[in-house]
């Protein structure tokens, strides 16, 4: 780990003061900041006259404003964050010789990989720290409600969980970038994972779901729960299920699952509504904690085939 | 001359997808020596050095620096050895200075030796003048030059050249090479010389070794080799006629 500093603060510098940075950033800072400004303001209408409900602060990330929320937004293009901070990390070096370069000197060869990793999430960190600090912000002031600690808390919560989504997203970008040799097919094959299991997943999931249970219907309610488990396991194979499963049930305490509620008639809808109270904070970390820890554990695995397949490669290939 | 070995492999062997790039090399550098490594493309000259920093990892065979396994303790041979490689490639949104001062870092050179030993290098290959100017700029001998005094900041007990000269114009040329005989003569250091700058190789080697297809087919004092195939004595020859001899042997 000696040689990690050097490069470490050499990769923030680069991305710092890089173009893409800069563009990315203004980008997702004026979206997100439009979105939640949107979003104060119904929030302000429709709670007009009305006794303010418990946890309103919260509801600027979860409620939409024009089209998507704040929530929603990260889990769609949060994932372009991590590929376009990563898609280019290691063969972009390799292309220009600097990689050699680099190895050549006295530092062990996974502090490059370490290093650049690191500097990738830091920058993710900074960058959504940063813009969930504002809206913080401008919510105090459209709102004019402050925020209770509960409520401090969930947002940590949720920057902590958007930063390792968007990190997990960046190792696969890394992975490509060591695999291929070619900027433009890792940046492609990266943006083509994304698709798929960001979208293609979930369409998918209901999908399979629906063929290996022909008969489910009224008639038949195991088939029903069948349908859904089924669908639920096929989709949590997309890290954006498993972001917004986690991510909504954290920033709202009225929800008190990640599941889908299978409903067969009106009787259990009512069932359910009758308690409607909110859930404490730790109940609620404890809810999402398996999708929280799976979405640390993918990133990992995703990191160290990273690891391995770059301690392997022969030099002269590089 | 013949000072305990810097440099010694034994019957090191490297296979690539079942192609042999280096067969059996036994090689022995005494410190202060310059060594003349020649050979064609692809001989295998650039993989033996990249075993020697532990690059690469011989299919067989020993390799020592410095007494070290290169492939056991990588960092440590790494620190010893200045490598300059060919084709090198170099950041182009840094200007010299701040590439200089990034090699320095990853050698954990103290600031006042790194910002000491920086001002010396540039002065001495001639980039001080232009100090805003970034790398990307720069012409080809220009960012060979800038090599050089990459090596001079982490000055290191041994260098390796890897084709120093390649594709430089006549004046950039001499320029580098004026440098790389200040390495040799000044600095005292041992030098690994890939070249097919014979010449340059003449002037300034001790010995030379000639690699052909993996295999070191020559090995010695030029004069030696020059009894052993020309037939004429010393003063008389020149290292290409040398060369070609060996070269036109082994091709068939």
């Amino acid at each position: 780990m000696i040689g990690i500093k050097p490069i470490l603060r050499k990769e923030l510098a680069d991305h710092l003061s890089s173009y893409r940075f800069i563009i990315l950033f203004a980008l997702i800072a004026m979206v997100s900041l439009i979105t939640v400004y949107m979003a104060g303001l119904n929030i302000k209408k429709d709670l007009e006259g009305v006794a303010k409900p418990q946890f309103v602060f919260l509801m600027i990330f979860t409620s939409s404003g024009a089209l998507f929320s704040l929530q929603q937004f990260v889990a769609f293009f949060g994932p372009l964050i991590g590929l376009i901070l990563g898609f280019d990390t290691i063969n972009r070096e390799r292309n220009e010789g600097t990689l050699s370069k680099l190895l050549s000197q006295p530092i062990y060869r996974d502090d490059v990989i370490n290093g650049k990793f690191l500097a990738g999430v830091i920058i993710i960190a900074v960058m959504m720290a940063a813009i969930i600090l504002v809206i913080t912000g401008l919510g105090l002031s459209i709102l004019g409600v402050v925020p209770g600690i509960e409520e401090l808390w969930r947002i940590f919560i949720y920057l902590f969980i958007s930063i390792i989504y968007i990190s997990f997203w960046l190792g696969v970008a890394m992975l490509f970038s060591i695999i291929f040799r070619s900027v433009a097919t890792s940046a492609l094959a990266a943006l083509a994972v994304w698709i798929f299991f960001s979208f293609f997943v979930s369409l998918g999931a209901s999908v399979l779901a629906g063929a290996m249970t022909p008969d489910a219907g009224s008639s038949d309610p195991e088939a029903v729960m069948r349908r859904a488990t089924i669908e639920r396991a096929v989709s949590l194979t997309s890290p954006m299920e498993l972001y917004t499963g986690s991510t909504s049930t954290i920033i709202d305490p009225m929800r008190k699952t990640n599941r889908m509620f299978v409903q067969m008639g009106i009787m259990e809808q009512l069932s359910i509504s009758r308690f409607a109270g909110p859930l404490s904070l730790g109940q609620s970390v404890v809810v999402v904690l398996p999708y929280i820890i799976s979405m640390i554990a993918i990133t990992i695995v995703c990191f160290a085939i990273s690891y391995m397949v770059f301690m392997r490669q022969e030099i002269r290939s590089l | 001359m013949e000072t305990n070995p810097i440099i010694e492999t034994s019957e090191l062997t490297k296979v690539y997808n079942g192609q042999v790039a280096v067969d059996r090399l036994t090689l022995r550098i005494p410190e202060g020596e310059v060594f003349g490594f020649l050979g064609p493309n692809g001989a295998g000259k650039t993989t033996t050095l990249l075993m020697l920093l532990g690059l690469t990892e011989p299919t067989g065979g020993t390799a020592r620096v410095f007494g070290v396994d290169p492939t056991r303790e990588p960092v440590r041979v790494k620190g010893l050895i200045g490598y300059l490689q060919e084709n090198m490639g170099f950041y182009g949104d840094l200007n010299a200075r701040q590439m200089l001062a990034f090699v320095a870092e990853l050698n954990r050179l103290p600031r006042d030796v790194a910002g000491q030993r920086m001002e010396e290098a540039l002065e001495k290959v001639g980039l001080s003048h232009e100090p805003k100017k970034k790398i990307s700029a720069y012409s080809r001998g220009m960012r060979q030059r800038l090599g050089i005094a990459e090596l001079l900041i982490k000055d290191p007990k041994v260098v390796f050249l890897d084709e120093p000269t390649l594709g430089l114009d006549p004046d950039a040329t001499n320029r580098m090479i004026e440098l790389i005989e200040g390495l040799c003569r000044e600095k005292k250091m041992t030098v690994l010389l890939s070249s097919h700058m014979l010449h340059l190789v003449q002037k300034i080697c001790h010995r030379v070794g000639i690699m052909i297809k993996g295999r070191m087919v020559a090995q010695g004092p030029m004069d030696q080799l020059a009894k052993e195939k020309l037939g004429i004595g010393s003063e008389r020859y020149s290292l290409e006629e040398i060369y070609m001899k060996y070269f036109q042997e082994v091709k068939p």
